[in-house]
């Protein structure tokens, strides 16, 4: 398993096939807690992204040094030290979003999908291939943060990536969306419960796209049941 | 052999804590006037946005007491920023707590002109239900705008309230508590600016750090 797998198999596993967020769950709490804007997402998803590629990397290059039995403790420091590193990086070069996403930057120590990543794989492996796993497990991440705090944000208040000039300047605010001033959308969609909703909709999604893809043949009777429960 | 694979361990283990623990703190050291800079402009930047354009000519985070709020200001001690242009007053700036907020309490910024009008009202912190009671944030809605200009006699006194309480400030659609409570920490602001106005506008040379304690 270690391996055979290329980097275009390791992209492909860390975005879609093997996704940490809707295939394995993991790092449930940031994904529940943060995604109440698209922009919220984005910024969770690409500083999970900068911490798993650098600990990766980290953790790759001393694999051989670290003896099984302290790895998880060496483990843990890496992350930890890197999430403060980006904290406080955040805090002094985009203070306004850290105003925002302040409070769940420190979440990404404890979001399994990182320390999963360093145990399953780049204690395994060289550092390139470490750092494009890192990689791509973090885009993977970011994807479905993103998608689904834009779902949220959407069916709540009708907006997709207000405050997008927070994260990438002044010239991004053209990417805000808005459904017209008086948008009285679904509050449940921005409440925690409308978190599960949302990420539930998004596996089912990816479940059904799966199927299809899998089983031209049998598309019809495979996938109706689950059209109409993804809809439903 | 056994005890020098541990010590070995204990080794790894401590060189990688102390490199982790020296990494956080150059960077550390590195970004902190950096990030203290940025928390001191957003305060400024907050406070000039609820002051008349132009008029001062000190910074208000320079010139700051502490005050007892007593039942008015929500909280035992609260901070007053003072702002000048010259040595005649232009405003005062409190930070009072809103005790009775839907999910907790919220921090306001208010400031009091010297005419007793409000220059702006500011939400500094809330726990309110997202898409009903942050609509108190200015980048959600305009409702706190609504504050500007206002004063103890426009609005009159009894008008002071939401208009489901027949007053004059709106509530917004689905959360009536929290502007309610808002609307009667501005006015409680109001008030005890205009008991204690003489010693909060006072120059400060001649300011005691204790204005009048005051019992509700």
């Amino acid at each position: 398993m270690t391996t055979a797998k290329g980097y275009g198999t390791l992209i492909g596993d860390g975005l879609w096939s093997n996704n940490q967020m809707l295939v394995a769950l993991l790092g449930l709490c940031p994904l529940l807690a943060t995604t109440t804007s698209a922009t919220n997402g984005l910024g969770m998803g690409l500083a999970t992204t900068v911490v798993v590629t650098c600990s990766n990397g980290t953790i790759s290059l001393v694999r051989n040094l670290v003896r099984p039995e302290i790895r998880i403790p060496v483990f843990v420091l890496v992350i930890a030290s890197f999430v403060t590193l980006v904290e406080l990086i955040m805090q002094a070069f985009f203070y306004e979003l850290h105003l925002v996403l302040g409070l769940f930057i420190s979440l990404i120590v404890v979001n399994c999908m990182i320390i999963g990543r360093a145990e399953a794989f780049a204690s395994k492996n060289r550092l390139d291939r470490a750092l494009v796993d890192g990689l791509a497990v973090g885009l993977g991440a970011t994807l479905v943060l993103t998608t689904l705090g834009g779902l949220r944000e959407f069916v709540a208040q009708g907006t997709l990536f207000s405050q997008i000039h927070l994260l990438l300047g002044e010239g991004a605010r053209g990417l805000t969306l808005r459904l017209g001033e008086d948008f009285q959308g679904a509050l449940i969609a921005i409440l925690p419960p409308g978190a599960f909703i949302g990420l539930g909709l998004l596996i089912a999604l990816k479940n059904l796209i799966d199927t299809r893809l899998e089983r031209p043949t049998r598309v019809r009777t495979v996938t109706t049941p689950a059209v109409s429960a993804a809809r439903s | 052999m056994k005890t020098r694979s541990i010590l070995l361990a204990g080794f790894v283990l401590g060189s990688f804590a102390i490199s982790g623990v020296a990494l956080v703190a150059i960077t550390h050291e590195a970004v902190e006037p950096r990030i203290a800079d940025n928390q001191y402009q957003a305060m400024q930047r907050k406070l000039a946005s609820i002051l008349p354009a132009g008029q001062a000519d000190n910074d208000p985070l320079q010139d700051r007491i502490q005050v007892s709020g007593g039942g008015l200001l929500g909280t035992d001690t609260a901070q007053v920023y003072r702002v000048h242009r010259g040595e005649t007053s232009v405003a005062v700036i409190l930070e009072p707590v809103v005790p009775d907020g839907y999910a907790g309490p919220i921090r306001l910024l208010v400031s009091v002109l010297r005419d007793g009008s409000l220059g702006g009202v500011r939400v500094l912190s809330h726990h309110e239900t997202p898409g009903l009671g942050d609509k108190i944030e200015e980048s959600k809605s305009d409702w706190v705008y609504g504050f500007e200009g206002r004063s103890l006699t426009d609005p009159p006194r009894d008008q002071w309230s939401v208009k489901r309480d027949g007053g004059y400030f709106d509530q917004f659609t689905g959360a009536t508590i929290t502007p309610r409570s808002i609307v009667r920490a501005v006015k409680n602001t109001l008030l005890y600016v205009e008991r204690h106005g003489d010693r909060l506008f006072a120059p400060a040379a001649d300011t005691p750090d204790q204005p009048a304690r005051e019992s509700s």
